[in-house]
């Protein structure tokens, strides 16, 4: 171990408002990534995951702090710092070879000498015999394996990966993942460190030796786990189950317990949260096996839920009061177990009542539009005051949250042609 | 970039295939063409009127030729106006501000108000040349082809996927790469498909280019344009049958030599592929990639073009450009300091220059007769629509009749109206009709059919579940047209009904006035306005209704089709 590949110091970085503000994405990241480390970056959607392997490839400046690259500020892209997309990101005009070889006419090498190149890595990555194919030609699997050779070819120092599997189909993903560690563990690909995003914990836990964990809004490091399993690891030892559990407790001790205790308020991002899949989980919590508890990896793996799909449901029935969340496990409530017991109507009107009484942005569109003479209220008074608090994209998320729980308590209407609400229903 | 084949592959079995033969017929077409085409540029114009056009049909394919020959350059032109003008305004959001109202307007502006007003100019860059004139005719064509392209261009490269450019620059291209391998290849099946459209839309203009007449100016180029002026002139029916004709085999052969294999050659830059469709070929295309010879003839240049694309300076880091929030604010005031002055310079410009020949009446009759041909526009869309939306749909739901449609309209959408302007002049002559009236139509003769060829496009989109959907449920007669067929075809059909619309108020200039040998008629409006003002030299009048033109042009824009488009957009763009 000499040097530090990579070294960030005090990064904060700021998204400018609708209004004229900044939004914290990033707050306080210190990191370190020592030669021959995969590091995994693991949170939600909005915990800023992305936007900081971003700033590590140079395609922003933070907007305070440091990153630093073998020694040197990065103000641009770097070199030797390599790219691998989660949509691909492959050209759609090029073949597989010209895809291969772009990233090493943009240094200028001798014709010869990019051939060669290119055809090593097509070779190693297993994509012999498709070097004339263009992409659309291939499948999501062989599409991204492109996407690696493309990234490798330059050799970079670091391979920077942004969820590069989540596009795939679970057996073709695990596939690549498998590959890409037994490449890795063979010392066969030129490069010296990988930082890793997923929101995928098992696949942290399968693929990485430090897995940081982020917070959401705005995103910072709340814990660092090192995993210390020999390769190839196994799903199903207990070493590698408890690890994934530590994970789900540390994520869900912070995150949704925590915003229950931060009070609601109006201005809190609520997530977008389907009614159906919220009565769907409800009654699969209620029913056996789970009899009103589960254990939330075990959740997830029956439901094939990843975090981002599980957390937000988690989150909106811990809001509602219908479940709680704690120590990984999640628990309904007496209301919850009240819910299933009821018939369609009635659900509906016990999610009103849970709904004007807990989100405080729900009751003050009631309020608001039993105020006014006529019921009605535009919806650009309510995304405006949403947007003083947080980014236009989340205000439009929340709003949409709230007027689709709107729709199914039956607490008010919403007519998208004119764009206001209001408390009558179409008779 | 090609995989390089060594030599030994090929063998020595064949030394020339027979692609090889067909390619150098082709290329060697090509050249006679340009020599034949271009051999006159630089005869004095005196030589001209020694040897006025003639009617003699011996003369069309040489008239074709040059008339071929402006509309390409016209279309180089076009291509680098695209090129640098959009790309501007899509990389600075500072020109952007500017450059992209600017050219709404532009689109707007008549653009025979260009020809009449630009010829002078023209003329005075190459004195007493027939150069001159003919800068005045391909810039007129210019004007016709640039802007539609110039906008295709700016939208594709504001929706270059981010990933796409991410990964570009995480390669480290240099701008100039990835201008090439990224940003107009995106560009590119959009680019080509309005290149055809402005193609097809020059011809309009092509016969009013070529005859260029301003007060006491007057040159005639050599060309099919002004041998249909002449044909008018003369009341030769013979003569515009031929020129028709003509027009026919040039349209045909360009869209076989140069947008067939461009649309083929141009497939493989869809950035969606959906399966199940059937790539276009291009038998010109298949020529020339099978042809050893033309790759060997292409070799050097392919090198050389390879060659600008390697970074020559060290490649180093590229630092990212942030303007903190402050200066981002001092820089929108300068930008804007800056075009509000240069926006009063030339509202002073331009008004004093109106100001001076011209009373306040004169504003007032131009904007009343402005009225007369926006009533005439609005009723001819109206019954426009009213006739094609229906016939589109049916068509457009039977893919067999949309295949053998969709292209005799694309057709009939680049034949020139005006060359129809005869029969339809002797048939009110002859019946004594009101042209006030019946020269209305051929306003929206040539631009009608945009309407029909979007609205098939729309009806052929709507998904076969859709259709089965409605079938199943018994959903017939008004209730499937005012449900399914309208509400599918609303997006596509506003398209088309822009483009409808803009094109007639273009055409009105010719339209209103119409005539065939003596006989002249004239309809009240601001295009008979534009033309008789052009015809007397009258440069502050021809300004003056240009202006108001423009004016009601972006003023329907604004307050009508955007709105109307941008509704139809989200409410029924299914997917």
């Amino acid at each position: 171990m000499s040097t530090a590949l990579l070294d960030i110091h005090g990064l904060r970085h700021t998204f400018p408002k609708a209004d004229g503000g900044d939004l914290l994405v990033l707050d306080g990241i210190e990191l370190e990534v020592a030669q021959g480390q995969i590091v995994g970056l693991l949170g939600r959607t909005g915990s800023g995951k992305s936007t900081l392997l971003r700033l590590i490839a140079g395609l922003a400046q933070p907007s305070d702090g440091t990153v630093t690259y073998l020694g040197q500020p990065v103000n641009g892209p770097a070199p030797g710092i390599a790219m691998v997309f989660q949509g691909f990101a492959l050209f759609p005009w090029l073949t597989v070879l010209e895809n291969v070889q772009l990233g090493l006419e943009a240094l200028g090498l001798p014709e010869p000498e990019i051939r060669k190149r290119a055809l090593a890595a097509i070779d190693l990555i297993g994509l012999d015999g498709y070097e004339s194919a263009y992409p659309r030609e291939l499948s999501g699997g062989m599409r991204q394996r492109v996407g690696f050779a493309r990234a490798l070819v330059v050799h970079p120092n670091i391979l920077l990966m942004d969820e590069p599997f989540s596009a795939l189909d679970v057996l073709t993903a695990e596939t690549l993942r498998t590959d890409f560690l037994e490449l890795w563990g063979d010392g066969k690909l030129p490069i010296k460190g990988v930082i890793l995003v997923t929101h995928n914990i098992e696949e942290a836990v399968l693929m990485c030796d430090r897995i940081l964990l982020f917070s959401n809004n705005p995103g910072r490091i709340i814990r660092e786990i090192a995993v210390d399993l020999r390769q190839p690891r196994n799903r199903l030892d207990p070493q590698f189950r408890d690890l994934v559990e530590k994970i789900y407790v540390a994520m869900t001790a912070r995150t949704p317990a925590a915003q229950t205790e931060r009070q609601i308020t109006i201005n809190t991002a609520l997530p977008r949260v389907s009614a159906n899949l919220f009565s769907g989980l409800i009654e699969t919590l209620a029913a056996a096996p789970y009899s009103g508890r589960a254990d939330l990896p075990v959740l997830a793996d029956e439901l094939h839920m990843e975090i981002d799909d599980l957390f937000p449901v988690a989150e909106a029935m811990q809001m509602f009061h219908f479940a709680e969340v704690e120590g990984g496990d999640i628990k309904l409530t007496d209301t919850g177990k009240q819910f299933v017991e009821l018939g369609t109507d009635d659900r509906k009107k016990l999610f009103q009542r849970q709904m004007l009484t807990y989100i405080p942005l729900a009751a003050h569109i009631r309020r608001v539009l039993q105020e006014r003479a006529n019921h009605v209220a535009p919806r650009s008074r309510f995304l405006d005051e949403l947007e003083d608090h947080m980014s236009t994209d989340d205000a439009e998320h929340t709003l949409r949250a709230v007027t689709a729980w709107g729709r199914f308590g039956e607490a008010f209407a919403y007519d998208d042609d004119s764009g206001m609400f209001s408390l009558e229903n179409p008779t | 970039m090609r995989v390089f084949v060594p030599i030994s592959v090929g063998g020595w079995a064949r030394l020339f295939s027979r692609w090889d033969v067909l390619a150098v017929l082709l290329i060697l077409g090509l050249l006679v063409f340009l020599g034949t085409a271009s051999r006159h540029l630089f005869q004095p114009l005196a030589e001209l009127q020694r040897s006025p056009p003639s009617l003699d049909p011996v003369n069309l394919p040489e008239y074709a030729a040059r008339t071929t020959l402006r509309m390409l350059v016209a279309m180089a032109l076009s291509l680098l106006f695209t090129f640098t003008y959009a790309t501007l305004a899509a990389k600075s959001r500072r020109a952007e501000r500017l450059l992209i109202p600017m050219l709404d307007i532009l689109q707007s502006v008549p653009i025979l108000g260009f020809i009449s007003v630009t010829v002078v100019f023209f003329m005075a860059l190459a004195p007493g040349k027939v150069l001159g004139a003919e800068f005045a005719a391909i810039f007129a064509i210019f004007t016709s082809q640039a802007w539609n392209m110039a906008f295709s261009f700016y939208q594709s490269l504001r929706t270059v996927p981010t990933e796409l450019i991410e990964a570009s620059r995480n390669f480290r291209l240099t701008p100039w790469m990835s201008f090439w391998r990224v940003d107009v290849p995106f560009a590119m099946p959009q680019l080509i498909w309005n290149m055809m459209m402005s193609m097809s839309g020059s011809w309009f203009f092509v016969v009013a280019s070529e005859a260029i007449s301003v007060g006491n100016t007057t040159v005639t180029l050599p060309g099919v344009g002004s041998y249909i002026a002449l044909a008018i002139q003369q009341q030769n029916l013979r003569a515009v049958g031929w020129a028709i004709g003509t027009m026919l085999v040039v349209i045909l052969i360009y869209d076989q030599v140069l947008f067939r294999p461009l649309v083929a050659w141009a497939d493989r830059f869809r950035f969606e592929q959906e399966p199940g469709i059937i790539a276009p070929r291009s038998w010109v295309l298949d020529i020339l990639r099978r042809s050893r010879i033309v790759d060997r003839m292409t070799r050097p240049f392919a090198a050389l073009w390879h060659y600008t694309m390697i970074p020559h300076r060290p490649n180093v880091e590229v630092a990212v450009k942030h303007a903190p929030q402050t200066r981002r604010g001092w820089i929108a005031f300068q930008s804007g300091l800056i075009v509000s002055v240069l926006a009063a310079l030339a509202l002073w410009q331009s008004a004093s220059f109106i100001l001076e020949g011209i009373k306040l009446a004169d504003v007032g009759t131009t904007l009343l007769l402005g009225l007369a041909t926006l009533a005439r526009v609005v009723v001819l869309i109206a019954l426009a629509s009213a006739i094609w939306v229906p016939v589109g749909v049916w068509v457009g739901t039977r893919p067999y009749a949309a295949l053998l449609v969709q292209p005799v309209a694309q057709f009939l959408a680049a034949f020139p109206a005006n060359v129809l302007f005869p029969i339809v002049v002797s048939l009110i002559v002859a019946w004594k009709l009101n042209p006030n009236i019946w020269l209305s139509p051929l306003m929206i003769l040539g631009t009608q059919w945009y309407i029909l060829f979007n609205v098939i496009a729309g009806a052929s989109a709507l998904p076969a579940e859709l259709r089965a959907a409605g079938a199943n449920f018994r959903i017939r007669g008004w209730l499937w047209w005012r449900r399914i067929a309208l509400p599918a075809v609303l997006p596509y059909y506003v398209t088309g009904a822009i483009t409808a619309s803009g094109g007639s108020w273009n055409a009105s200039i010719v339209a209103e006035v119409a005539s065939w040998g003596n006989e002249r008629l004239e309809a009240k409006g601001l295009g008979a306005y534009i033309a008789q003002q052009t015809d007397a030299g009258n440069f502050h009048h021809i300004v003056l209704g240009i202006a108001v033109m423009s004016l009601y042009v972006v003023i329907i824009n604004r307050v009508f089709w955007r709105p109307l488009y941008l509704y139809a957009e989200r409410k029924f763009r299914l997917g």
